[in-house]
């Protein structure tokens, strides 16, 4: 199985693709974040405790003043910046893999159901999701958000409920195109029943645009998340994630302490970035159309 | 003759769409004993799948039967419960389909596809069912059978394809196979294998067969009787010798003629004029007089019912082929 994929057409292509590359290091490297990230830095911004009111507002190393126990600096309680993004990477990556797992658990089964059945169940998902869509994903969670109160659970709710759309979209749509082939028939044909063919037949047959749109949901969702924390309603201030530390650091951005908001921002865009970059390159290597 | 296997009475078949309601199957009736092959023949859009699904119970929205008897061992599947209906497909009657490059999952070994008919259909355990799968796969004649299970679809050609999909519709045991084009999608070379490969499995195992085909040259070769669809009707049927040597019906005729001939090569094909009439607005009196040479004034005003011709023949014309013009 492994000698199978070293000498596969993927992982070639993969090689012989610089951006792919580029990508994957960058996963790699935010993989090592989030598992390990605790183990990498000596402070646990969690813990009130271990801070020290003297070391606020620290620029980072390289600049006068700065430490090298604080690489990036730290903000108004002395918290290490760096430390504060590692912690608040976890939150982010968290909140964006969870929300794609279960938006997509929602979507592709209320988009394989509309799409085998059809009829007035097709109709009833499909309109329901065309004037979702008719409204920018970032209202409709900040407008559920207001509603809710603050709290991860909270902003899973709100991200699941604008990211179904995108998967029951797709799903239907190779739902469609996979249906009237023969081997579902004959499937039918057979005696089996529709629930069995559904998951048997169909469901393997439209997983790979599933794949395809779960990477780049996860940077869509990671950047909801941040823009409704940096707009205070999303994640608490006990577990900020790096878009509340964006919005912390905003604070006293033109006070010229840039490095509270600088940092993370930069985390945030080479983390979606790597996801698009490796998005980018599973869609075309798994999309037959482009082969 | 004893009571036949499968008898359909006077089925009808309609697709109530926005343009209008199709009659797809507008009264059908035909029998089939045990152990029969009959051929259905008609142009395409003439209701012959919509036939097989029909007696499957597969006929989707907005498709919907109207009406009629489809009686396997006299019980009517028209309105079966759906739970006996799925009994009844895979282990009573089971299908073959038109192109084998698309009648397989790509995504599951061909053991794995033989395996789930057989779960479904019979008690039997796993090294069973195994044994079953490579025994089948032999006798549709694919070789190393044992190491194949393990093999995708992707690594088939189209005719050892078809031999898998003929072993899975075989593999319940069934009594009826409807066989849909089996042949239309494969190399003229193949075609005469795979045919002579159903009509042998067929036969070894006492089952019947309906050959959905618009090739009268495989019918003939394949079939008992045949009976032959026009616009969702019944034209004509009788035995297969009776059909292709004398049709008694001008567009049997026009079927045959149109196959050609090597022994007269210089002469043009001959072809059926015009195209098969809008099916939703079909117009009065017989369908076929547009096309037909011999219509006369009686053919715009009244439809011809099926009637027995000579020797075992019914057809649907006024106006009968009679045996000496036979082609």
């Amino acid at each position: 199985m492994m000698s199978g994929f070293w000498t596969s057409e993927f992982f070639h292509n993969w090689r012989h693709n610089a951006s792919a590359i580029a990508g994957s290091t960058l996963l790699v490297i935010f993989a090592v974040i989030v598992l390990a990230g605790p183990l990498l830095v000596a402070q646990d911004p969690y813990d009130v405790g271990s801070l020290n009111l003297l070391d606020s507002y620290k620029p980072p190393m390289w600049l006068d003043g700065g430490e090298s126990a604080f690489p990036l600096g730290t903000d108004g309680q002395g918290r290490d910046v760096l430390a504060s993004i590692f912690y608040g990477t976890r939150v982010s990556v968290l909140i964006g893999v969870s929300a794609m797992v279960l938006s997509c658990l929602i979507g592709t089964a209320l988009g394989l159901l509309a799409g085998f059945y059809g009829g007035w169940l097709d109709s009833v998902i499909m309109r329901i999701a065309d004037v979702q869509l008719s409204f920018p994903s970032m209202l409709i969670a900040l407008f559920l958000m207001s509603a809710f109160g603050t709290g991860i659970d909270k902003v899973l709710i709100a991200l699941t409920a604008v990211g179904w759309v995108v998967y029951a979209r797709t799903v239907r749509g190779s739902t469609l195109s996979e249906v009237n082939k023969e081997y579902v028939q004959a499937a039918r044909v057979a005696g089996l029943r529709d629930g069995k063919i559904i998951r048997r037949h169909i469901l393997p047959n439209v997983l790979t645009p599933v794949i395809v749109v779960s990477t780049v949901q996860v940077g869509t969702f990671i950047l909801i998340e941040a823009s409704l924390s940096f707009l205070g309603v999303g994640v608490p201030i006990t577990k900020p994630s790096l878009g509340l530390l964006i919005k912390n650091g905003f604070d006293v951005l033109f006070s010229g302490l840039w490095w509270n908001s600088v940092f993370p921002g930069l985390f945030i865009m080479a983390l979606v970035f790597g996801i698009n970059l490796v998005g980018d390159f599973l869609r075309d290597e798994l999309n037959p159309r482009l082969k | 003759m004893t009571a036949p296997l499968l008898s359909v009475r006077d089925l009808r078949t309609h697709f109530h769409t926005f343009s209008g309601v199709v009659k797809a199957v507008n009264g059908v009736s035909f029998d089939i004993g045990a152990g029969q092959v009959m051929g259905l023949v008609g142009e395409s859009g003439g209701g012959k799948s919509v036939v097989g699904f029909s007696i499957l119970g597969l006929i989707d929205p907005p498709g919907r039967i109207e009406g009629g008897q489809i009686l396997l061992d006299g019980q009517d599947l028209v309105g079966a419960p759906e739970e006996a209906l799925r009994r009844v497909r895979g282990r009573q009657i089971s299908m073959v389909f038109q192109d084998p490059m698309t009648s397989l999952n790509p995504l599951h070994t061909v053991g794995r596809q033989m395996d789930e008919m057989l779960r479904l259909h019979t008690d039997l355990d796993a090294p069973a069912r195994k044994a079953a799968c490579i025994e089948m796969l032999e006798s549709v004649g694919i070789s190393r059978a044992a190491e194949r299970l393990g093999a995708y679809p992707h690594q088939f050609s189209g005719g050892m394809r078809q031999r898998v999909v003929i072993a899975i519709a075989l593999l319940a045991g069934p009594r009826l196979i409807i066989a849909d084009e089996p042949t239309t999608a494969l190399d003229v070379t193949i075609q005469s294998q795979i045919l002579k490969l159903m009509r042998r499995q067929i036969a070894d195992r006492g089952a019947s067969m309906i050959l959905i085909t618009h090739d009268l040259a495989v019918v003939s070769e394949m079939a008992d009787h045949i009976t032959v669809l026009y616009c969702g009707k019944v034209v004509e049927r009788g035995l297969t010798r009776d059909v292709i040597g004398a049709p008694a019906h001008p567009y049997t005729r026009g079927l045959i003629d149109s196959i050609p001939d090597p022994r007269h090569r210089q002469t043009r094909l001959s072809q059926i004029p015009g195209t098969v009439p809008d099916i939703r607005n079909l117009p009065v009196g017989c369908s076929f007089r547009e096309r037909c040479p011999r219509a006369q004034a009686l053919c715009a005003q009244a439809d011809p019912p099926l009637t027995a011709q000579r020797a075992s023949l019914h057809a649907a014309c006024h106006f009968p082929l009679t045996e000496a013009e036979a082609p």
